[in-house]
């Protein structure tokens, strides 16, 4: 048996059935990590220790009958964006060097409280930017498909490390497209919730007005089993919404006879690759055939998408990164012992080319004389935006589009070229500038068995039936789990 | 729109990023490009549409005035790269 | 050339909350550098802030209190610069969307005036920077947050003013409502009331304002009004000189008396202000402003006139009673007890306020009850004490906290009023001094003082003047 391949609610069986216990399962996934993460790098940090104890604790939460949940005893990783009590967080940055924090994200904390076993934090593109992690202080991950392309980024890590069989499933965050574009480049399911769904409470802020938390799984049952444990209102969050958290579960196997899917017509644009948009026109039968209707819809402003992002994402991300100043934690560089001096050492040898630049972007954006054309503009096409989802949801329950534009990139393909690398997340933007839910699934392969993802949208709140359509099209179209040879 | 290396120096100052004369350059032709793209904006008229910032639903999220325990004073400071006399020190700040 | 001064004066208060604004450290003043920081108000990575209820009350009440019209929503933005007592790289402030705007704030300088108040917003402040003082610390500085996050409203004024005087009444006025409000210390010194000043000067009849310095650094309304007045004419003397005032930030030296112009924050004044994405707009309800309206104490002003009009004391007498609320309130119990408001007034005023003076304290922590005061008037109105054994008698109150009678009846200063006793002891003083009341009887009038004086001395000072005046006549003219 190969305990590395199961799903999270496979696993889950096991467990209760005693077939298998979570010390066993988190030794299993270490060994996987130990035999092939040198390929992959999809980890900054291994907590073994730590995760053979919180198996033991599983495992008597389990013996004892106290408390359990489908995640208690699962060994998973989480993206390093993540703040992790007493272990460092580095958000793939210099800048943070020797940063231990004194606190668990909200969204750590509870997938610990649900009892889930965490194995490490995983690589990412530098505080969240980028597409192909690439942008990674530390190291590049690998596509566990394509040893020679990139898993996509910001949350590259962790969608590789998923599909890697490194654990049963992980977290990352999507500002732009952070889960779910990683999620179709290395065929796994990764989920963007509601913007408030999930709180943001010790997740380190690229824009907080996009970034949500979400998670990375083998299919759409396990993306339901971490959304549960992860929603949710939290306090100590004040933009996380106070909604009851619905029973994902209970609804997910509901089918879609009836549902209306709206096809925007802008989201199938000339230069995307064929192969992607046959997949997709492929995906979009068998959802037809289950007895969805669909619906031509539009966005009319979707063009308008990457650069209002690009203005809105990067000021909020001047001014989230100011605190990177070497005073209270982190590195500081400090030759001359001339406080601005400090700063601008500290800065400029902390941060990468990338998050240099969005800084440089952001802060023009919004200095004097700029914020009218620039940060307001954009933010008032945001709205634009928003409006032109509210419009199409009256003529359809989700939306269907592809996640990409292409597969997965060769390494350095796109470095160069920061505006092409910008455009690569043309079909994920938007539905974070208007916050509402959407999930990559996995659809198909092209014929150089790069892995296709078929993008599903939703109402604001309505992850629900995001997550019934997704599986209804899993179902049909016969997916079952596709691990690449390592 | 486009930016001059001086507008660049502008924001790299603001930032407190120190740039090379190679960063210099490339910023500005990077920079150029990416707001020569995003010029398209004004394509759009926004006459009379308001900005978005919030996406959630405008509730007003407030706690209650009590104090609890702050975090114990070594642990504070455990992370500063340099503290003295229970203080973050710093280079001195000449007014 | 005759110049017209413009002052404007911006005012940054800190509210009496428990904990701070964003976080729930407490905002104690005086603990241990760094001992009252988490997460939160350290700036850490991820964190986010939750904004306390409290400081909203608090700020809409001071909005009410100075006539503002509070705005169903404001909106949170940073403000973004660097500098080492500032955790996250930017304040959260209010900025283009406050919380109240357009009221106002009488002041009786010359007759009274209405100064305007543009708006009033909240922010958290800074931390606390040290600077290194010995030889092997002159390079650095030192950072404690504690006082990073801690609530303030700012009170933004328009430029009304037209003297160091105005701006120093219409401080004064603004110090006592919010002190009335009990929203804020007032307190200057500790910083937790502050006032930096624009001032500008122009020739008289112009309507252009000249171009403004801001003036920084004056813990206390006497330098408010010094600084102010050797701004002016500083500024006088450049124009004089043909020179050009220059916008800056100047700070007061209070030792030299002058204003030093700061150069060095002066670069690149570009904060960069956008709605806050970490806190949703603030939302006051109807229900949250009129809830804070019927909790409006009366305030100082209203307070004097009331004073001045139903208990008819003197203006001046309103004035020192209503300095605070804690006096006004203690005076009018020992009105209510005594029916007496200006002897009342001239006890509260004088023996009080000279004793808590004498020891720095509060009306508050005092031992003596406002019924311990009326008591004691009570006392001499009745005749139970002379005048001046109530001051000794007051004395004592004030320091053991004693009511009149216990002190009177343990040192035994009672007066002696009662008429048979007094007029067995007159009659004795009579018996002794024949030779005397035969001279009184003769026509000698003036030794009526003699035999007052006598029955003083035989009762030891205790009799009652006027009984021994009445007790007197009637024996020596009968
Ligand atoms: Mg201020
Ligand atoms: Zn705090």
């Amino acid at each position: 048996m190969d305990l590395n391949s199961l799903t999270i609610h496979a696993l889950s069986e096991k467990l209760s059935k005693k077939e298998v216990s979570s010390v066993e399962a988190t030794k299993a996934y270490l060994e996987r990590i130990g035999a092939v993460d040198d390929k992959i790098k999809a980890f900054l940090i291994v907590t073994a220790d730590e995760a053979l104890k919180q198996a033991e604790e599983a495992d008597k939460r389990r013996a004892q009958n106290n408390n359990i949940t489908p995640l208690t005893g699962v060994p998973i990783s989480v993206k390093d964006i993540f703040c992790t009590k007493g272990i460092r967080t580095t958000c793939a940055s210099k800048i943070l060097a020797g940063f231990v924090p004194p606190y668990d994200s909200t969204v750590v904390a509870r997938l610990k409280d649900a009892g889930a076993v965490i194995l490490g934090k995983n690589n990412m593109d530098e505080f969240a930017m980028g597409s192909s992690t690439e942008n990674s202080a530390f190291q590049k991950t690998a596509n566990p498909w394509a040893l020679d392309r990139v898993p996509g980024g910001s949350s590259g890590g962790s969608a590789a490390s998923v599909a890697a069989l490194e654990c049963a499933a992980s977290v990352g965050t999507d500002t732009g497209g952070s889960i779910r574009q990683p999620a179709a480049l290395c065929g796994v399911v990764g989920f963007k919730p509601t913007y408030g769904r999930v709180s943001r409470f010790g997740m380190i802020a690229f824009a907080s007005s996009l970034d949500q938390a979400g998670p990375f799984t083998r299919d759409t049952i396990d993306s339901a089993i971490m959304l549960k444990a992860m929603a949710g209102f939290d306090p100590r969050d004040s933009t996380s919404i106070d909604a009851p958290v619905p029973d994902y579960l209970s609804e997910i196997e509901k089918g879609v006879a009836g549902l209306k899917i709206g096809i925007p017509k802008e989201y199938f644009i000339e230069g995307m690759d064929a192969e992607v948009e046959a997949s997709v026109r492929e995906a979009l039968k068998i959802l037809e055939k289950e007895g969805a209707v669909l619906v031509p819809v539009s966005l009319p402003h979707t063009e308008y998408a990457v650069a209002v992002y690009y203005l809105v994402a990067t000021a909020e991300a001047s001014s989230n990164l100011a605190r990177f100043d070497g005073v209270k934690y982190g590195l500081r560089v400090n030759e001359s012992g001339n406080l601005l001096d400090m700063y601008k050492k500290t800065r400029d040898s902390g941060f990468g080319g990338e998050v240099k630049r969005r800084i440089m972007l952001g802060t023009y954006s919004l200095s004097a004389g700029y914020y009218d054309a620039y940060y307001k503009k954009a933010s008032e096409v945001r709205t634009l935006i928003k409006n032109d989802f509210e419009t199409a949801f009256k003529a359809c329950d989700i939306i269907a589009t592809p996640t990409t534009p292409t597969p997965a990139f060769r390494f350095g393909e796109k470095v160069a070229d920061p505006l092409t690398m910008y455009l690569s997340d043309i079909f994920t933007i938007s539905c974070n500038l208007a916050g509402i839910p959407g999930v990559s699934i996995p659809c198909g392969f092209t014929k150089e068995n790069l892995p296709i993802g078929l993008q599903i949208l939703g109402r604001p709140l309505d992850e629900t039936t995001v997550l019934r359509a997704a599986r209804a099209y899993e179902r049909a179209a016969g997916c079952t789990l596709q691990a690449p040879a390592l | 729109m486009s930016i001059t290396k001086k507008d660049v120096l502008h924001a790299a100052d603001l930032a407190r990023l120190e740039l090379t004369a190679e960063e210099q350059d490339l910023y500005t032709e990077q920079l150029s490009r990416i707001l020569n793209y995003v010029e398209k904006l004004s394509e759009l008229d926004t006459t009379g549409i308001a900005p978005t910032t919030y996406t959630v639903p405008l509730k007003t999220v407030m706690r209650a005035d009590e104090s609890r325990p702050s975090l114990p004073h070594e642990e504070a400071l455990s992370n500063a790269p340099d503290s003295d006399k229970d203080c973050f020190k710093v280079p001195r700040i000449i007014e | 050339m005759k110049y017209e001064t413009v002052i404007g004066l911006e005012v940054h208060a800190q509210l009496l909350t428990e904990s701070k604004l964003f976080c729930a450290c407490s905002t104690k003043f005086g603990s241990g550098p760094n001992t009252q920081v988490c997460p939160v108000c350290l700036g850490l990575p991820g964190v986010l802030p939750v904004l306390n209820g409290k400081s909203v009350e608090f700020a809409v009440k001071m909005a009410l209190a100075v006539n503002c019209s509070v705005n169903a929503k404001s909106v949170f933005a940073r403000k973004n610069y660097f500098y080492p007592d500032l955790p996250k790289g930017y304040q959260i402030s209010q900025y283009t969307e406050p919380l109240a705007e357009r009221g106002y704030l009488d002041i009786d300088t010359n007759g009274g005036k209405r100064i305007g108040i543009t708006r009033i917003h909240m922010e958290e402040d800074a931390g606390k920077l040290l600077h290194g003082e010995g030889p092997e610390d002159s390079g650095s500085s030192f950072v404690d947050l504690n006082r990073a996050g801690v609530p303030l409203i700012e009170i933004v004024s328009e430029p009304d003013m037209r003297s160091a005087d105005e701006a120093q009444a219409y401080l004064k006025s603004l110090r006592d409502i919010i002190v009335y409000l009990e929203i804020c210390s007032g307190n200057m010194e500790e910083g937790s009331f502050r006032c930096d000043a624009n001032v500008s000067i122009r020739p008289v009849g112009a309507e252009k304002l000249g171009t403004k310095a801001e003036l920084k650094n004056m813990n206390s309304f006497k330098f408010v009004k010094e600084a102010i007045e050797y701004e002016v004419e500083r500024q006088i003397d450049v124009v004089e000189s043909g020179g050009k005032v220059v916008q800056e930030t100047r700070l007061f030296d209070s030792a030299k008396g002058i204003t030093a112009s700061m150069r060095s924050k002066e670069e690149a004044h570009d904060y960069r202000y956008f709605p806050d994405p970490d806190l949703l707009p603030l939302v006051v309800s109807d229900d949250l402003i009129e809830g804070q309206r019927k909790t409006l104490p009366e305030l100082p002003e209203a307070k004097r006139t009331r004073f001045i009009k139903d208990y008819s004391i003197p203006a001046y007498d309103a004035g020192v009673l209503t300095a605070s609320r804690d006096l006004a309130n203690y005076y009018e119990e020992v009105v209510k007890a005594t029916n007496e408001p200006k002897v009342s007034s001239n006890w509260v005023m004088g023996e009080l306020l000279r004793l808590l003076k004498e020891d720095a304290r509060d009306v508050r922590d005092c031992a003596v009850t406002p019924a311990s005061i009326a008591g004691l008037i009570e006392m001499i109105k009745n005749g139970g004490i002379s005048g001046k054994m109530a001051k000794e008698v007051f004395e004592a109150m004030y320091k053991t906290g004693k009511t009149p009678q216990e002190i009177v009846k343990s040192t035994g200063m009672a007066q002696i009023s009662n008429e048979d006793e007094l007029s067995r002891i007159i009659d004795d003083v009579i018996t002794r001094n024949p030779d005397n009341f035969a001279r009184y009887k003769a026509g000698r009038v003036q030794l009526f003082g003699f035999f007052v004086g006598e029955t003083m001395k035989a009762t030891k000072g205790q009799a009652n003047p006027q009984v021994i005046n009445k007790l007197l006549k009637e024996k020596l003219d009968k």
